[in-house]
């Protein structure tokens, strides 16, 4: 019991200690790398030093008084308990105050709802639990996953410095441009968060807000998701990657270049074996998080897929619910998010994963005729 | 005719009934005030267990003892246990108590509806936490159950969760009407509006706002139970619905209910603080004027919870200037709180030392509240840890404080006996320093980035998480010091004098402790 008592505590500092090795002690806002995110910092700090300076005051009077003002102190109290003079010096010199600070947050409010005349847009989409990038007009859109393996957040292996906070295709944006996101949800209310843009904005189903940044200094800025949107909710981050101007136009070149290959792919003639090693791709990123990656799901919400009727026998009922989802439940229009492709990929996969083995196969072009026969 | 009447009067026990059905039937304001209390009791256990469950699976990154799935309910039910099942009915309780000693008055004004809101409570409460055990689990959307991840997307078991806060919210309007009626109607002759004492007038003004907004929070479940079995879209954007709607209707209920939570203790302390300073209040008109006015202005701020959502910059202004607002009231109170305690002849016992943190914490508190109403600012703060910082400090130094410095301050009228000092003392501390501990290294990570109702996060946010934690550890088992210091302070202790305070002044010490089962059978007079 003693030694209990003893060890724990050590054992705790000494963990403590050693965490402060692997990791920083962040204690303040970042101060970002636009001029928005550098004037909200300017305003956090000035509230900051004037509570700081109240509290001294205040707190002050209150630890005179406790030290000074104690009966064994031989204190005698005094008896005064009006004073119509000071109750409105403390109502008026308080409002002094905020009068101050409210001029400064109204400039820079002004400054951040200003989203106009932007150079580039971008359609941000959330979903449960990962973000869509669609660059409007370019005909560029991708999905942009948590790739953060799950042996790490299981504590099987180490924590990468950017654990939680990684994405597989992160969104790329050009320096010195005005960049507009225009935000909305799919599904759930999200919020989209950036702190080194000062950028956070709620994804709300039905609604498109706006919000807009222009970023000084290329680098990799990374942010997650602030709404509570179900389930993976801390697994869904935001990760920016913003590249000097002919950098973004030869990645930009890229992306449309993939764009017209995946139209071809469609076309083309897969096997089993392709189709299902780019649907067991898919699965981990857009269906494992529900259905796990033992597709065992997590029923009643989320039911298994490993030995399921729809699974292993009706292939035309299988198809309808990836695409058109299921009403009502956390089921999503996959329809809507994955290319045919991936459509054919991932149920290929499914249907011939974890013992499933129907050795059955599903074309990109069965996906497209049923898409169109809707 | 006459003897009839008399036998049927002599029958009559003046005492409490006997056995289990003394608990259950009565009517008497002592007996419903000290049920109000343990319920609320029982309920912080519970609520704070709950927050172990967090803090164990926050102590260090990764997933170790939970999943995400039933992390996300122990968010949601922590929060609605702690908010509708400990502080409001605690508040409730001390106002079933005190009220009616404390402006002379034989009872509640409405003793039967008064059991009627007590017993509602277990079973709303039954209710909330028997749907942790249905499929799919319990509510894990948060305790602000935003739409439309607490309809479409909801575990079965929300449609429990509506009727459990129908329940709750029926037993707080009951509850507020019987406040009122007793307040406007059963003072002694004498004590007009401005003799009341303040925890009477807090008491008040909050049964006002309970009163406004409870239906308000009855409205929105309701129009979420239609959205989920009746086919209708009121937060449905695909039927054309506004899932903002429901935050303005929410938060228009959210955020006077803090308030609720608050101007009770508020009331409290200006008991303690002037009895143990020895001095009388300072400011009385202007506290009865600030509480009003932090009232009124509680109505409109509502959309300061809201500033990320995407209302227009004139609606963002209005509700950022008036937050500020805020500032100025509360901040007379604190003002005259702190010349109150200046040049007295101040002692620390147990309820003066809860006061005393109470006002520097909760200030604390109010510091960076003022910090959020500055919406531009609010961007990077929103929904992050500097939020939950933000509102434990308000919450557990502010209103549960102020309910422990209520319990020790009131417990020699109740018990008869005197708390053990030592103990009392040792549980303030332990309180105080495990409450620090826990909730001031929430400023650092929020600031740092760290968002709200996640169960896992980067390592960069380890350290203050893993000290947070061993505080929460601390300040969750001290409260079982507080439950054994009530136990054996029943149990006996050091006789208490009618008035056990040098310096406490009012009704309720003029009756002998523990009070006796009626009081004020004839009205005292007030000078």
């Amino acid at each position: 019991m003693l030694r209990a008592a003893i060890t724990w505590p050590v054992g705790l500092s000494l963990s403590v200690l050693g965490a402060q090795a692997s990791a920083e002690w962040g204690v303040n806002m970042r101060r970002g790398v636009t001029e928005v995110s550098q004037s909200v910092f300017d305003l956090h700090m000035t509230i900051f030093w004037i509570c700081v300076v109240i509290g001294i005051v205040v707190f002050g009077v209150m630890f005179w008084s406790m030290l000074m003002h104690r009966k064994s102190e031989d204190s005698k109290p005094a008896t005064f308990h009006e004073h119509l003079g000071v109750e409105i010096l403390w109502t008026v010199i308080p409002l002094a105050i905020l009068i101050v600070m409210a001029i400064p947050a109204t400039k820079t409010l002004i400054d951040i709802y200003d989203a106009d005349e932007a150079d580039i847009d971008i359609l941000v989409t959330g979903y449960q639990w990962r973000w869509q990038y669609q660059y409007v007009g370019e005909g560029v859109s991708f999905f942009s996953s948590m790739s953060t393996p799950r042996d790490e957040i299981g504590n099987v292996s180490d924590k990468n410095p950017n654990y939680l906070l990684e994405v597989d295709n992160p969104l790329v944006i050009p320096v010195g441009k005005k960049v507009r996101f225009l935000v909305t949800a799919a599904d759930v209310i999200h919020s989209w968060w950036v702190p080194d843009f000062a950028v956070k904005k709620d994804a709300i189903p039905g609604f498109i807000n706006e919000a807009w940044t222009r970023v000084e200094k290329p680098g990799i800025y990374r942010g997650q998701c602030t709404e509570l949107c179900g389930k993976d909710h801390g697994f869904m981050p935001v990760v920016v990657e913003v590249l000097p101007q002919d950098e973004y136009d030869a990645w930009m070149a890229e992306q449309k270049e993939a764009a017209a290959k995946e139209a071809e792919l469609r076309e083309k003639d897969w096997t089993l074996e392709e189709l299902v090693e780019r649907g067991e791709k898919v699965y981990a990123s857009a269906c494992a998080s529900c259905h796990q990656p033992t597709g065992e799901g997590l029923p009643p919400m989320f039911p298994a897929l490993k030995g399921s009727a729809i699974v292993t026998e009706d292939m035309a009922q299988h198809l309808d619910i990836v695409l058109n989802g299921v009403p009502g439940t956390a089921m999503a229009a996959f329809g809507k998010q994955l290319s045919e492709v991936d459509v054919a990929a991932v149920i290929t996969f499914e249907r011939n994963a974890w013992g499933n083995d129907t050795g059955e196969m599903l074309a990109p072009v069965d996906v497209l005729n049923a898409k169109e026969g809707q | 005719m006459s003897a009839v009447i008399d036998t049927h009067h002599h029958d009559h026990a003046h005492g409490p009934a006997k056995g289990l059905m003394r608990w259950v039937l009565t009517t008497n304001h002592k007996d419903i005030g000290s049920m109000y209390l343990w319920f609320s009791f029982a309920m912080f256990l519970l609520g704070g267990s709950m927050a172990m469950v967090i803090r164990a699976e926050l102590f260090q990154p990764g997933l170790q003892l939970v999943q995400p799935e039933f992390f996300n309910q122990m968010t949601t039910t922590h929060g609605l246990i702690m908010v509708f099942g400990a502080v409001m009915p605690a508040f409730v309780g001390l106002a079933n108590w005190m009220i009616p000693l404390m402006i002379g008055a034989p009872d509640m004004a409405l003793p039967r509806m008064n059991n009627f809101s007590f017993w509602l409570l277990p079973m709303a409460f039954g209710l909330l936490v028997s749907t942790l055990f249905m499929e799919g689990g319990g509510p894990n959307f948060g305790w602000t159950f935003y739409a439309p991840l607490s309809t479409t997307y909801a575990p079965p078991s929300v449609t429990f969760f509506i009727f459990a806060i129908h329940l709750a919210g029926i037993s707080s309007i009951m509850g507020a009407i019987n406040i009122i009626a007793t307040i406007l109607n059963l003072r002694a002759p004498g004590m007009t509006l401005m003799k009341m004492p303040l925890f009477v007038w807090t008491w008040l003004i909050t049964a006002f706002l309970l009163i406004a907004v409870m239906p308000v929070l009855a409205g929105v479940v309701t129009m979420m139970l239609m959205d989920i079995h009746f086919g209708t879209s009121f937060f449905n954007a695909a039927g054309g619905g506004d899932p903002v709607m429901f935050q303005h209707i929410f938060w228009f209920f959210g955020h006077p209910e803090v308030y609720i939570m608050i101007l009770p203790a508020f009331g409290a302390v200006s008991q303690i603080i002037p009895a143990f300073s020895r001095k009388p209040l300072f400011g009385y008109t202007s506290m009865v004027y600030a509480t009003a006015a932090i009232a009124f202005l509680s109505f409109i701020v509502w959309a300061h919870h809201m500033f990320t959502v995407g209302i227009p910059i004139t609606g963002e202004l209005f509700f950022m200037y008036a937050t500020m607002l805020i500032a100025v009231p509360t901040g007379v109170k604190v003002f005259n709180w702190v010349s109150t305690m200046f040049r007295g002849a101040l002692t620390f016992e147990a309820p003066m030392l809860f006061a005393v943190a109470f006002v520097i914490l909760f200030t604390i508190g109010g510091f960076s509240g003022l910090m959020l109403a500055i919406a531009p600012a609010d961007f990077q703060y929103h929904d992050t840890y500097f939020v939950v910082a933000h509102f434990h400090y308000v919450l557990v130094p502010g209103a549960i404080f102020g309910i422990f410095a209520s319990a020790y301050y009131w417990l020699p009228k109740w018990t008869g006996h005197m708390y053990d000092e030592t103990l009392a003392k040792t549980h303030f501390w332990m309180s105080f320093i495990g409450m620090n501990l826990a909730f001031f290294p929430m400023h650092f990570v929020g600031l740092a980035g760290m968002p709200r109702r996640i169960p896992d996060y980067n390592v960069m946010f380890a350290n203050f998480n893993m000290i947070s934690s061993v505080g929460a550890f601390m300040f969750g088992v001290t409260q079982l010091l507080f439950l054994f210091i009530v136990i054996k302070c029943i149990k006996g202790g050091k006789k208490a004098a009618a008035n056990p305070w040098e310096g406490a002044e009012g009704l309720e010490w003029t009756v002998p402790s523990p009070a006796p089962y009626h009081t004020f059978s004839t009205p005292p007079e007030v000078k």
